[in-house]
């Protein structure tokens, strides 16, 4: 019994492991194919300009902003019971941002241009803005990180071996520079508590950052003033709880399942309020959901309640039914509310959460293009790159699948390689 | 009815006139002209038909860049064409309505030439199209794409057809929907990098160099006039491109050769009026081939302009008004 109980347990990671391998070989590929032939093969259209990568960029970017604003309730507002997952959190704000600027990267028609951004930004458009916020917001999270590990990774610079080197280099001479604290590698006097409040003078210049930018990207669709369905001064709100609910269930989602002392009563509580939180983030994101879609049907103006019918009824309503509502919504929904202090299913029903939400960006990003702008418009020419139908190409699952397992990689390195999930004496309650 | 039989005198003419033209002796008369030469006649001599012929030769000459261009023939020499100008002869009324489609072209251009000579923010180019001579034809589309070297999936004016009413008593309508070269165009604030921008005489473009690709000013247009070039050809699949396909496009005065990577391959591209056309004197694409003389375009800030004395006949709209982008394209209904 208890070498197949070994077994399964060396098992399971080589499996996960294979598993990682093939996605990122296969994503290889797409990302290749879209390299070598730019745009010709994907599945959107010059009337549906955005596609998949918008979507998942909506999506991790709005994970990060949400992973980041959960790590600003321990850092800035002192809710201590969560001091264990701080860093975490903000590990994976940054781990999410760096997938979303990637998926976007590849959305480009011009990859190599990404830097006009900066150079001949314009000041009037909202996604010049969003730009320049999270790369404000990325600095940050490097710094507040980077402030956030160093008493860690001055206690690990003294180890021998790979993450002893890997911490002593983190620290660097950046770190004996410009720490506010004069503990170097192995000084038994170093004092955290200075650290501390640079993380979080850092997380409360944050708050308001994230809020801007991951409101940014609702306002970025909401000034569309073309486009009814997304014309809504409702969604740099709704992204910003959207963010919340899946960067919460993320959050919740990794700390259920990688957690070193996964059987401790003082993991199950950490889980457990994660889980409250998630639930209660989710309802109201369900309530603003209601609230749009009502009152957007009920008024039944075309332009907007249209593309609401195609999400309800159209070629895929599956996208809306199962993912958003029934796999996003009402299983994690009676799970958290049956279950509450379940590790393994509070993981599991936040896991449902983080990951179904694609389906909900996907239903704002997607919705929002189907209607011609002018009736008739649809049949006036008809060619492949004119046609109000989408469905994204295989092309564009490979380099999603791609972006997926960079990010995966990306965290679980980390995860192994740096001091994320041992929590401080100082700290620690 | 009256508009064929018109088209069928000109076609004649047309025929009976190429031969000796043929035998050297229109071209011995109009001459030659190599694309270095510049013309020595007067730009804006008495006779509308002369200059058109000769600032024709002009634009025709710079365009080619090198070559020998012949010039066209002088439309006062086509059969048809001797009363531009002048009182209509007492012929069939339908061989007046065709002399007043030429007068129109004529006075069009005579409009446009009228314009270039001010300074550029002292233009409005704006665009009239009548959809009761609307034929439907599509014409302006092919054009367009022929003149842009617009490749699958871009199309800058593709013509909307709606059908009312249960046979026998069908209808249909007809709208081609090019740029409306909006006065506060929604696309312009939205990028990025501010590569479109409207131009001072309204003209909203794209600089190829700068766009990124984002696609967000598709997004924004409340007309669906954008498109992105996703570097596609007729005849991919095929052993080799054609000559056809070959050839760059003369957009905003340059040659853009299509390659993939390049510009303005990844672009997002629009219709820009023919903005290469009318810098050198001709009016776009869409307006010279339109087979009911259905389209029209001039300067609105010239009092005395065709298109004014349209725009103000209270036969004209603009499209989606409430969205207070300020159209400068209208239609006569």
């Amino acid at each position: 019994m208890r070498v197949a109980g070994a077994r399964r347990q060396t098992m399971v990671p080589m499996v996960l492991a294979l598993l990682w391998v093939v996605a990122l070989a296969a994503g290889a590929v797409g990302v290749v194919q879209r390299l070598m032939t730019g745009h010709e093969l994907s599945g959107y259209t010059s009337t549906i300009p955005w596609g998949l990568w918008v979507a998942a960029y909506v999506y991790l970017i709005g994970l990060s902003a949400g992973a980041f604003l959960l790590s600003t309730l321990i850092y800035v507002f002192g809710v201590r019971r969560l001091e264990p997952v701080g860093k975490l959190a903000l590990f994976t704000a940054l781990v999410c941002l760096l997938a979303a600027l990637l998926a976007i990267w590849m959305d480009l028609g011009h990859m190599g241009r990404f830097y006009e951004v900066y150079t001949r930004g314009n000041p009037r458009s909202m996604m010049a803005w969003m730009v320049w916020l999270y790369t404000a917001y990325s600095v940050l999270l490097v710094a507040e990180l980077w402030f956030a590990l160093r008493g860690d990774l001055l206690a690990r610079s003294a180890q021998p071996g790979f993450r002893g080197r890997l911490a002593a280099s983190l620290l660097g001479r950046f770190g004996e520079a410009f720490a506010p604290s004069r503990g170097t590698a192995g000084d038994p006097d170093y004092d955290a508590t200075a650290d501390l409040r640079v993380v979080r003078v850092l997380g409360a210049v944050g708050v308001p950052l994230a809020i801007a930018f991951h409101g940014g990207v609702g306002a970025l669709f909401g000034v569309v003033g073309a486009r009814g369905f997304w014309n809504a001064p409702l969604y740099p709100l709704m992204f910003l709880v959207g963010a919340l609910v899946s960067g919460g269930g993320l959050l919740t989602f990794i700390v259920a399942f990688f957690w070193p002392e996964r059987d401790g009563e003082r993991h199950r509580d950490v889980v457990s309020l994660l889980g409250r939180i998630t639930l209660g983030l989710l309802a109201l994101y369900a309530l603003m959901v209601w609230a749009e879609y009502s009152i957007t049907l009920y008024a039944a103006i075309p332009a907007s309640s249209r593309p609401l019918y195609q999400v309800l009824g159209g070629p895929y309503p599956w996208v809306f039914w199962v993912f958003q509502v029934l796999l996003g919504t009402l299983v994690p929904a009676v799970i958290l509310l049956a279950r509450p202090r379940s590790v393994g299913w509070v993981g599991t029903a936040a896991f449902l959460v983080a990951a179904s939400f694609l389906a909900t960006r996907l239903n704002i990003v997607i919705p929002g293009l189907v209607e011609p702008q002018l009736p008739g418009l649809d049949r006036a020419y008809i060619d492949s790159r004119l046609t109000y139908q989408y469905f994204p190409s295989v092309m564009e699952w490979l380099v999603l699948i791609f972006v997926a397992a960079v990010a995966t990689g990306l965290f679980y390195a980390g995860f192994r390689g740096l001091p994320l999930v041992v929590g401080r004496k100082e700290v620690s309650s | 009815m009256a508009t064929r039989t018109s088209r069928r005198r000109l076609l004649r003419g047309l025929a009976a006139g190429l031969p000796a033209l043929a035998a050297g002796g229109a071209l011995a008369q109009v001459g030659v002209l190599k694309a270095h030469e510049k013309p020595k006649s007067n730009p804006l001599p008495g006779d509308p038909g002369e200059w058109r012929g000769q600032f024709f030769q002009q634009a025709l000459a710079e365009r080619a860049n090198g070559s020998a261009v012949e010039t066209p023939v002088k439309p006062s020499e086509l059969p048809g064409t001797a009363a531009v100008g002048q009182d209509a002869p007492s012929a069939a009324p339908r061989a007046a309505a065709a002399l007043s489609e030429k007068a129109d072209l004529v006075r069009m251009q005579e409009e446009l030439r009228r314009a270039l000579q001010k300074p550029v923010d002292q233009r409005k180019w704006t665009m009239v199209i009548d959809l009761r001579k609307c034929i439907g034809c599509s014409a302006c589309t092919v054009a367009c794409k022929a003149e842009n070297h617009l490749p699958p999936g871009v199309v800058y004016r593709p013509v909307i057809e709606e059908e009312t009413g249960t046979y026998p008593n069908v209808t249909r309508r007809f709208l081609p929907r090019p740029c409306m070269q909006c006065d506060d165009p929604p696309c312009v604030s939205v990028c990025p990098v501010g590569a479109t921008s409207k131009r001072p005489d309204g003209i909203v473009v794209v600089d190829y160099n700068a766009c990124i690709g984002c696609r967000y000013c598709i997004t924004a247009c409340p007309y669906g006039a954008r498109y992105f070039d996703f570097g596609e050809n007729y005849t991919d699949g095929t052993p080799r491109k054609e000559p056809y396909e070959e050839a760059p496009s003369p957009e905003y005065g340059r040659e853009w050769k299509r390659d993939r990577g390049k510009s303005p391959v990844g672009n997002v591209r629009k219709c820009q009026f023919c903005l290469h056309r009318l810098n050198a004197g001709m009016l776009p694409a869409c307006v010279t081939t339109c087979v009911g003389a259905a389209t029209y375009f001039g300067d609105k800030n010239d009092p005395d302009s065709f298109v004014n004395e349209l725009i103000t006949s209270g036969r004209a709209i603009r499209l989606k008004e409430e969205m207070g982008t300020d159209p400068k394209v209208y239609y006569l209904v």
